[in-house]
């Protein structure tokens, strides 16, 4: 059994190559990305065997705990990723649970994230080159976590399946994964700061990691290269307990989740008409409120919103690393808040039509004119947009303490923002790329449509950037003039260029929509 | 395409102009009296419904639809059959709107439809195969942004869209997301939204795919009152005892031509029409296979 799914999984992964070159390009890519890691991770770990034996336990401890949290936490939020060995497929076959179990448990190891947690978890022993028996103790160690991280993480996903079963909590979820996201690379760096200034935390951390099941199966080495038994064997069996607890909930859950079919979750209500009650009852309106009310359910839509209370929060940890001296940082980065959300806004739109998918019939059936839908789906984003954009120019100015400079950010911002929803009216309606369909996870990429989907990208920022640059250079020669002429000319030209954008815009992506709307719809139809 | 035709049984033979429970409320007859077509200035007074003229379909190598003609009168209720793969959902998709032919005409009621697209999709209400909805609207939101589309009041849309979710039997779940609703009730809505402006022609691609027999009578019931009022309806179906029944002309397409049109006693000429369609399509065959199956 062991040996038929780890084949399966090898089958699987070898046809899904043969779909296209893209997806050959990306293996490859992430077997080298793996293969890095793997090795630096190595390198790392013989050049800790070096120093202190305190240090190399600590470190090996702490970013051991980090490797399992992922195993444990990432797949509840990247549902859908890689379902292909997904439980719910073998319920029609009988194979006893004993079998399945191991197989699944083995072949979670195929893959580019398993065999690198292998290897690295196996050269932990690198760390401990000095000490025959603590190298030992690390083989043992490391093959714990490896069996920590696999049947944890299947022992997560299968006992919460019925809840990420309910369409609403995996919606909220797969929003909540922007934040981690968003934010790591910055709380790295801070971590790393901070770490550098106090070195004294680590021991605590490590000590207090080391008794968690995340941190235990590391922790057994350095206990005794210390020579401190008792310890290793308490973390030890910490490890073991714990694996075989998480072996026992698996099992459980799979069992429950063979015999109870999927779905049931409750259905979803929503009172009244919602926006289609708030907008002009016109064609115009009816569209804004339709993509007003996706704004807010459907989370490939959500997704982008949910990003935009970060942006000052990613500035200013961006801002305050780039201090010199120790000083506050670079406050005035703060600045570029209120472009930046626009373009965000801007640019959330430049993919309406793939997002509809096939839905768009209704409103290519309906006869509604090309220039009446690109207006109603600006119309939605302008009503989020201009407050948002407007407070936070606002709000950065107020941040930066430059009041002087308030008139040309706003009007920058305002600028990029009607010039954004301009471009992105003709962009979603001449640039189509394969996204998400209805329903899926936000990362879920679409298969082989990388090329054509940067590419389209790409067009799009490049022209958005090119036409923000009058009020863009109206604004920067206000901040490095100090005369306020410049920024009222900011204004002046951001409003009026971008109005006059966002009209044509509107203008030419409704005339593509009328000619080519059967067209439009043939191409999202492709989009399996 | 893998859906089987649903079984027979789930539509019991009625009698011709017999009255059926009245399951639907008195007051949805107004709604679903279609607008009087637009008086036809260029083809004679009878200019039919719908008139397709040579509409050839190809994707790629495939010939998906090779030169289908046909005429639907003004007034009719006309059946498409017509074996998986025959090119009925291309036909229609041609024929509504939404799919550019490679060669051929449209007219509905007399209006070239790929000329004037806009005029000519006013006069149409469909039910395409195959499709979304924006099923992130709850049910009454979705007849709702369909009726406002089409430049409709606020005060009309209100009503009809009350009207038609106590006709669907759907007032219960007017205010649950499309998303979460069943196949049938997914097809439910979306006829409610191709009614909700009382178009002259209705066009419906398997309108009674996955639909209880309910469900379906009360649908059938709306559909004859609304051909009765003027209206002219299209359905393409597998379910050739249902197509006998209820339609009074029929088309049996297969290999994106035409074999047979008319009215639905002229192509079953004395056989039952699933037997006269096996005739013209042909493909059955016995088979003496499979022996292994039998459990005895």
């Amino acid at each position: 059994m062991v040996a038929h799914l780890v084949r399966l999984k090898l089958t699987l992964m070898r046809n899904t190559l043969k779909k296209s070159v893209w997806q050959t390009i990306g293996l490859a890519l992430g077997i080298l990305y793996g293969l890095g890691i793997a090795t630096m991770a190595l390198i790392g770990l013989a050049v800790l065997g070096t120093t202190a034996p305190e240090t190399a336990g600590q470190i090996v401890t702490i970013v051991g705990s980090v490797v399992v949290i992922a195993w444990w936490v990432v797949p509840l939020f990247a549902f859908g990723v890689d379902a292909t060995l997904d439980p719910q497929r073998f319920v029609t076959f009988a194979v006893p649970q004993r079998q399945l179990l191991a197989g699944l448990a083995v072949a979670g190891l195929v893959g580019i994230p398993g065999v690198v947690t292998l290897l690295v978890s196996l050269g932990t022993t690198l760390a401990w080159w000095r000490s025959p028996v603590a190298a030992l103790a690390a083989v043992v160690g490391g093959l714990l976590a490896v069996a920590m991280c696999v049947v944890g993480s299947r022992a997560t996903t299968t006992a919460l399946a019925p809840l990420l079963d309910s369409r609403r909590y995996r919606e909220v979820l797969s929003i909540a994964a922007f934040v981690p996201l968003m934010l790591a690379g910055p709380i790295i760096g801070w971590a790393t700061a901070a770490i550098a200034r106090g070195q004294d935390v680590l021991p605590v951390i490590a000590d207090v990691l080391g008794w968690t099941p995340f941190g235990a199966p590391w922790a057994v080495a350095s206990a005794v290269a210390d020579g401190a038994w008792g310890l290793a064997l308490a973390r030890l069996a910490i490890a073991v307990v714990v694996v075989a607890l998480a072996w026992v909930v698996w099992d459980r859950a799979l069992a429950k989740a063979l015999v109870a079919p999927r779905g049931g979750a409750s259905a979803g209500k929503s009172k009244g008409l919602g926006w289609f009650d708030r907008f002009p009852a016109t064609p115009v309106g009816a569209v804004a409120a339709r993509c007003l009310t996706y704004w807010f359910r459907d989370p490939r839509y959500s997704g982008s919103i949910a990003v935009v209370p970060l942006l000052p929060v990613l500035l200013w940890f961006v801002g305050s690393s780039m201090g010199i001296d120790g000083g506050d940082g670079f406050r005035e980065l703060m600045l570029v808040l209120g472009p930046l959300t626009a373009f965000t806004f801007g640019f959330a739109i430049s993919a309406d039509i793939a997002y509809d998918h096939t839905a768009f019939w209704t409103q290519l059936s309906s006869g509604v004119t090309g220039f009446a839908d690109r207006a109603g789906r600006v119309l939605a984003a302008a009503v989020l947009g201009v407050p948002v954009v407007t407070i936070f120019a606002v709000v950065s100015v107020a941040f930066t303490g430059r009041w002087d400079l308030l008139v040309a950010t706003v009007g920058l911002s305002l600028g990029v923002l009607a010039t954004g929803l301009g471009v992105s009216s003709v962009v979603s309606a001449r640039l189509l790329y394969p996204v998400p369909k209805p329903g899926d996870s936000p990362f879920k990429s679409p298969q082989g449509a990388a090329m054509a989907t940067m590419f389209a990208q790409m067009i799009t920022m490049l022209v958005l950037l090119a036409l923000s640059l009058p009020a863009a250079g109206l604004a920067l020669t206000n901040v490095l003039t100090g005369d306020a002429v410049w920024g009222w000319l900011a204004l002046v030209v951001g409003i009026g260029l971008g109005g006059l954008f966002l009209v044509l815009g509107m203008r030419w992506g409704g005339r593509l929509v009328d000619q080519r709307g059967p067209e439009l719809l043939q191409q999202v139809m492709s989009y399996k | 395409m893998a859906h089987d035709p649903e079984p027979r049984d789930l539509f019991p033979p009625t009698t011709p102009g017999a009255p059926e429970a009245p399951t639907a409320p008195a007051e949805t007859a107004p709604v679903l009296a279609p607008a009087a077509p637009p008086a036809p200035s260029t083809q004679g007074p009878a200019a039919p419904a719908l008139s397709v003229r040579g509409l050839w379909k190809k994707f790629g190598e495939k010939i998906a639809v090779a030169g289908i003609d046909l005429d639907v009168p003004a007034g009719s209720f006309y059946g498409l059959v017509g074996p998986n793969g025959a090119g009925k959902t291309t036909a229609l998709s041609m024929a509504t709107g939404l799919l550019r032919p490679d060669f051929g005409t449209v007219h509905v009621h007399g209006l070239d439809l790929w000329a004037n697209p806009l005029e000519g999709k006013r006069m149409l209400g469909i039910l395409p195969d195959g499709v979304r909805l924006f099923d992130r609207l709850t049910g009454a939101q979705l007849i709702t942004y369909a009726g406002l589309l089409r430049g409709m009041d606020r005060q009309t849309v209100a009503e009809r869209t009350a009207d038609l979710l106590e006709a669907l039997g759907l007032a219960a779940d007017a205010n649950t997301f499309v998303v979460d609703y069943s196949a049938g009730m997914t097809k439910k809505i979306a006829l409610a939204s191709a009614l909700i402006h009382a178009p002259s022609l209705l066009v419906l691609d398997e309108p009674f795919e996955a639909v209880d027999p309910v469900s379906a009578a009360n649908i059938r019931e709306i559909l004859n009152g609304y051909v009765a009022s003027g209206g002219t309806v299209i359905v393409s179906s597998h379910v050739m005892d249902l197509v006998q029944r209820m339609c009074d002309h029929v088309a049996v397409i297969a290999g994106g031509h035409v074999l047979a049109a008319g009215t639905v006693d002229e192509v079953r000429a004395g056989q039952s029409l699933e037997d006269r369609f096996v005739d013209l399509v042909g493909g059955r065959h016995t088979t003496e296979g499979l022996s292994w199956l039998r459990t005895s």
